[in-house]
Formats: C-alpha cells, sequence, structure tokens
C-alpha cells in the first residue's frame, strides 16, 4: 500500500490519492487481544472450575461420587442434596439443616446493615459538611479503628457484651458489626460527600434546611451509588463473618456461615459431598445474588466515592 | 466614605482570621437601600469571603453586621433576610425547576397557595414559566443561573447577594444575563451585592464599586470615578482593558511648575489636580490608552514624536505599542487609523486625564 503511494506522480496526490482513509482498521487477532483475552479467559477458568465442581458435585448421589471423577457432569441429576443441607442435615442437636441458620444471618445481617449505614451515612455527612472543632482528629481516630486487628478486640468486647447483657443474644453481635463498619463506612460517605458542590450544601443553608433537612432532603436523594456500594459492602462482609458469629452467639443462634463449617466438619458417619456441597453454594448464594443484582451501580459508587480524599 | 442614613447593609470593623492567616481585616462598609455594590478584586481578596461573611455561611472573628438596622452578626443565613446566588449555580439536581424555587419556601412552612404565588411571580418576572417541570439537567447554562435568581426572588429577601453569577457562562450569554439583572434591579429596587473578578461586569452594574485587595477595601466609588480618579496604582492598574499605562520617572519643579521626567521626555503638570501638595521624588505616571491622541500634531499640553513598535488590531480598536522615554507606552486608535510597524508617529495627550502616583506606596498624588 504505501509503495503505491509513493510512487504516486504528484499531480494525482490530492482529493483522490488512495492510502488510509476513515476509521483505522482493527485486527481480531492481533497479538495484543490474543494475549490479552487469553489472560481473561485462563484466569476466568481458573476461579470458575471449583465453581463447576461444586455444583457438578451437588447434582450427584453419594454413589456416582465414589466413583471418583470430580470433573464429569451428574449421571443422573438429583436434587435430594440441596434438600438435604437445606432442610436436614444435622449440626449437634438440630437437625433442621441450614435453615436455621439462614434466618439467623438475615436477622443479623438486615439490622446490622441498616443500622451501620444509617449511622456511618450521617458521619459522613458531618465530618464533610458540617467542619466541627475537632474534626480531623475525629476522623483520624475512627480511621486508625479501621487497622486495629480484631482479634485484640475480641475479649473485651465480650466482657462489655455481658456486662450489658447481650452476650450470646443476635442483637449483640448486631452491634458489634455497626461499630466493626462504622470506620471504613464513614471514611466512604465522608469522601463522597466531600466530592459534592459546597455550593448546594450553602444554597440549602440559605434556603433555610437545618442538620437534617439539608442530609435528609438534599444529600440523601443525591446518593444512591455510595449506598448500594455500602449495602454490598456491609451485606457481603457481615454474611460472610465466621468470627465474631461464633465467639458472640449461641448454637441455637449461630449464623450460616457458623452453620456450615458445623455441617461440613461434622465427623460422624460418612462425608457427604454433595450435600456439603449444595450447602456452601446456598451459603455464599446471598452475597452472589447482591454482587448480580447491582453490579453497575456498585462500580459506579465505588468510583464516586474514591475520587476525593 | 460617606456615612448613608439608613444603610440596607452595614459592615461595622468586621475581621476574619484563619488561624494566623488574616482574610478580611477591620473592614467597613454601608450599603444604601437599593443600592447595587459590586465587590471587585482578584482571585483571593476576600470578596467572596466578605459576601459570604453577610450571608451568614462563615462565622466572623470580630466585628458585626447589620441587615435593614437589626444586628445579624450571630444570626443564621436564614434569618438575615438575604437571597443568594451563587457561581455554580448549585441547584438541587433530583428537583424540578418547581420544586427548587420552592425548597426554601416549604421548608419555612408556607402555606401552598402563598408558594405557588410566589413562584408565578418569579417565574413570570425571569420568563422560566415553561421550565418549571424540568429538572436541572435539561436546563442550558442562561436557564440555569435564572431559575438560581429565581430561588433568590421567592424568597422575597431585602438583599440579595450574587457570588460571581455570570463566571460559568460563555461571553455571549454572560452580556445577555448582565443586562437582565440590571434590568432586575430597576425592576426590584432591592439592595445588590455583586461579587465578580471581572471589570466590565463592575462598570455595567454598580451604583459603586468596592474595589478589593488583601482583604481591604481600595476605593469605594462610583464607576467613573474609580475609572478616572483611582485612588492608587492598583486600582488604576485592574480596571481598564487594555490597561492603564505607567511610566516611571520624577516629579521635579522647573520654574515654579511641576513636571515629570523620564529620561529626556518632560510632561508638564499644570493641568493635572494634586490631591495635596506633592513633594519631588520618584513618581508614576499613568494615562490610559484612549486618553493619548494620535498624529493630531499641536494642541495637546504635551506632544511627542516617536515610532511604533507593534500593532494588535483588536476589530473595533487597534492597540499601538510604542516606547516613550524608553518605555512601552500603549495607544488606543480607531482602526481606519491603523499605522504599520516602525511607522513614526506623533502622540499628545493632556496631563488632566493622567493618574500620579507615590512611587513607594502607589498612592495617589
Amino acid at each position: 500500500m504505501s509503495d503505491q503511494a509513493v510512487s504516486l506522480p504528484p499531480a494525482t496526490i490530492g482529493r483522490e490519492a488512495s492510502g488510509p482513509s476513515g476509521p483505522k482498521p482493527r485486527h481480531r487477532f492481533s497479538r495484543r487481544n490474543i494475549f490479552l483475552y487469553g489472560t481473561l479467559i485462563v484466569v476466568a477458568l481458573y476461579y470458575l472450575l471449583p465453581l463447576y465442581v461444586m455444583v457438578v458435585t451437588s447434582l450427584k448421589g453419594m454413589p456416582e461420587i465414589r466413583l471418583g471423577n470430580i470433573f464429569s457432569p451428574p449421571l443422573e441429576i438429583t436434587f435430594e442434596p440441596w434438600v438435604k443441607a437445606w432442610s436436614q442435615a444435622c449440626t449437634g442437636l438440630n437437625c433442621d439443616g441450614l435453615s436455621r441458620g439462614f434466618w439467623n444471618s438475615v436477622r443479623i445481617t438486615v439490622p446490622s446493615v441498616i443500622l451501620s449505614i444509617a449511622i456511618a451515612s450521617v458521619n459522613g455527612y458531618a465530618l464533610a459538611n458540617w467542619r466541627f472543632k475537632g474534626a480531623d482528629t475525629f476522623f483520624v481516630i475512627l480511621i486508625v479503628g479501621a487497622f486495629i486487628p480484631y482479634q485484640v478486640m475480641i475479649y473485651p468486647i465480650v466482657i462489655i457484651l455481658r456486662e450489658i447483657g447481650l452476650y450470646g443474644s443476635l442483637s449483640g453481635l448486631v452491634i458489634v458489626h455497626s461499630i466493626f463498619g462504622m470506620p471504613i463506612l464513614t471514611l466512604l460517605f465522608r469522601n463522597y460527600f466531600s466530592s459534592m458542590p459546597e455550593e448546594l450544601f450553602r444554597a440549602a443553608r440559605v434556603d433555610g434546611a437545618g442538620f437534617w433537612g439539608i442530609y435528609l432532603r438534599i444529600m440523601l436523594p443525591m446518593s444512591l451509588p455510595i449506598f448500594v456500594v455500602a449495602v454490598i459492602l456491609q451485606v457481603t462482609g457481615i454474611w460472610n463473618d465466621f468470627l465474631f458469629g461464633v465467639v458472640y452467639t449461641r448454637p441455637d443462634t449461630y449464623p450460616m456461615t457458623v452453620q456450615l463449617n458445623n455441617i461440613v466438619n461434622s465427623v460422624q458417619g460418612v462425608k457427604e459431598y454433595n450435600v456439603n456441597m449444595a450447602a456452601t453454594i446456598l451459603t455464599g448464594l446471598v452475597p452472589l445474588i447482591v454482587y448480580f443484582l447491582s453490579g453497575k451501580l456498585f462500580v459506579r459508587g465505588i468510583a464516586a466515592g474514591a475520587v476525593k480524599g | 466614605m460617606t456615612a448613608i442614613a439608613n444603610p440596607s447593609v452595614s459592615i461595622q470593623d468586621l475581621s476574619l482570621n484563619f488561624g494566623a492567616i488574616s482574610v478580611l481585616e477591620t473592614l467597613n462598609l454601608d450599603v444604601a437601600e437599593g443600592e447595587f455594590i459590586v465587590l471587585l478584586g482578584p482571585s483571593g481578596c476576600g470578596k467572596s469571603t466578605l459576601l459570604n461573611c453577610i450571608a451568614g455561611l462563615l462565622d466572623i472573628s470580630e466585628g458585626r453586621i447589620f441587615i435593614k438596622g437589626k444586628n445579624v452578626t450571630w444570626e443564621e443565613p436564614k434569618d438575615r433576610g438575604i437571597g443568594m446566588v451563587f457561581q455554580s449555580y448549585a441547584l438541587y439536581p433530583q428537583m424540578t425547576v418547581e420544586r427548587n424555587l420552592s425548597f426554601g419556601l416549604r421548608v419555612a412552612g408556607l402555606a401552598k397557595d402563598e408558594i405557588a404565588k410566589r413562584i408565578a411571580r418569579a417565574a413570570e418576572i425571569l420568563q422560566i414559566e415553561p421550565l418549571l417541570q424540568r429538572k436541572p439537567a435539561a436546563l442550558s447554562g442562561g436557564q440555569r443561573q435564572r431559575v438560581a435568581i429565581g430561588r433568590a426572588l421567592v424568597r422575597d429577601v431585602d438583599v440579595f447577594l450574587f457570588d460571581e453569577p455570570l463566571s460559568n457562562l460563555d461571553a455571549k450569554l454572560r452580556s445577555e444575563l448582565r443586562v437582565e439583572i440590571k434590568l432586575l434591579h430597576r425592576k426590584l429596587e432591592n439592595t445588590m451585592i455583586y461579587v465578580t473578578h471581572d471589570q466590565i461586569e463592575a462598570m455595567t452594574l454598580a451604583d459603586r464599586i468596592a474595589v478589593m485587595k488583601g482583604g481591604v477595601i481600595q476605593q469605594l466609588d462610583a464607576p467613573q470615578t474609580i475609572y478616572n480618579r483611582p485612588v492608587n496604582r492598583f486600582v488604576a492598574g485592574f480596571l481598564g482593558s487594555p490597561a492603564m499605562n505607567f511610566l516611571e520617572g520624577r516629579l521635579e519643579k522647573d520654574k515654579g511648575d511641576w513636571q515629570f521626567a523620564v529620561e529626556d521626555v518632560r510632561i508638564p503638570l499644570a493641568t493635572y489636580t494634586f490631591e495635596k501638595e506633592p513633594a519631588p521624588g520618584p513618581a508614576v505616571f499613568g494615562i490610559r490608552p484612549e486618553h493619548v491622541a494620535f498624529n493630531s500634531g499641536a494642541g495637546w499640553p504635551f506632544t511627542a514624536t516617536t515610532s511604533v513598535e507593534v500593532v494588535e488590531p483588536m476589530g473595533s480598536d487597534t492597540l499601538v505599542w510604542l516606547k516613550l522615554g524608553g518605555q512601552n507606552f500603549t495607544v488606543r486608535v480607531t482602526s481606519e487609523r491603523t499605522p504599520n510597524n516602525e511607522d513614526t508617529v506623533g502622540i499628545g495627550f493632556d496631563p488632566m486625564r493622567a493618574s500620579l502616583f507615590d512611587a513607594q506606596t502607589g498612592n495617589r498624588l
């Protein structure tokens, strides 16, 4: 192509001249694309393979599992293990499956998420817009809280909960989750509210709105993305929590994760791999669904919250 | 500063410090009822800060603020009887125009029919009736700013505060809205305090301009006075485009008459009115490019012949750069009389229109 262009007599070089014009052609199988997509596919497979094995195993009967072909699809699909995992598997004295733990987790997660986000959003709003004296110090202390290892605080919190009579109850765990969510959520909300134009806040003050008026009527309606991020962070974080669940609750109030552990690790009888797999997938389903439903908003919110510090 | 009998806004000995940094220093300003005051100055001169203090959005360090004779120093913004218009419009994005306008009234708990009445009036004055059900995102810049003005309008207040309201608009819209604001002021007869760094806005809108620098009002006067008799070199240089010519030289007395000397150039000052009897010494001579006549021969108290260095056509006029006394000197001429580079030309002016400043303090002599 280029030789041709060069060899053209000068008179024809002009509007009629051939040569590159219009959009640059793209090569589907360029080296860059092969490398890029190849890497992505390999990584995706790496992550998806265990999930595949879990789903396949959970749909097999025990005799089929004993054959040992873990990658082969089920010859005979059965949902028996799922039913058993949900409603019949035994943990200790109870034999009502994961359902008990599921409802416990719901009772823990829902109030914890609402409480922690409600408090943290007001915290962030106050820190961003109502710069009170010592606000920065307060903020630093709060952030330092995010770096203290949980293990250090477990025992003191046990004592505190015991003293106020909440040890072993669901409300005790709700309070613990709300407190531990505070540093990161406050940071998230503070940064988001700081990125909003300050003149908006001033205009609302001139219009006569007070602390709560501005928060509820101006700031809240504008902050859906960051609330979605906070909800996702908290739902997955609290749902997946094991440590606090096992420490601060009793067997009949164990969250789903603790119960899953008890089902999978129970030593009596045969290992029912299919039931274990089904139980694990069931437990992981809630965060998974949350991610799928809110993926786009999540990315948008993360970007919005991270822009300004 | 002349005392005003019943000032609409009165700022007394106002100071504001952020830590060790002093932003405003014992500032005094009286604004008459129905007056249009423009606070003009470069970025960081404290003009917006002063406006925010008047609005009550910033706590002041010292002094008092009166609005309509009431001491509002410790009052909340909403209780001060002010409406404010912001540079970024600051419209609530999730509300329609109508909800934006009514927000303050709803917060104040006004009756529904009263709210509707006020919105109808504001929408009519600003001609935004067709936009009432739209969200701010669906409005153009000019429409947004009109809604922002409307939000101040519905509050039915005595004092309007504008914080660089036209800075975000393009040049054409800016001049249109400038006229609209002027008409609005004539119609409403409210007191208006308007912050800008744009000298054309200041000159066209203001009854009086307060030129600010470093948290201090340098000069507070009618636009023409500020333009023609600037109190110091800063004010002289800040106002006017193209900027005033400054020649650095010496003030001398020659046979009983004052004259200004730069190298071999002698400018007689017989027609210049001194503020007070001056003393000989270094000084700065300032004259605006449009006050210099071009190729006009004799008849001026001062004439000189020099050569053209650069010619800058600006459309309606042409700016001609010369050297006078070895220093840069510009002359504004009409387009028809544009000379060529390196032409030798004669210039002349009357020092009556000039300004003389002390070389050290920069104050007018």
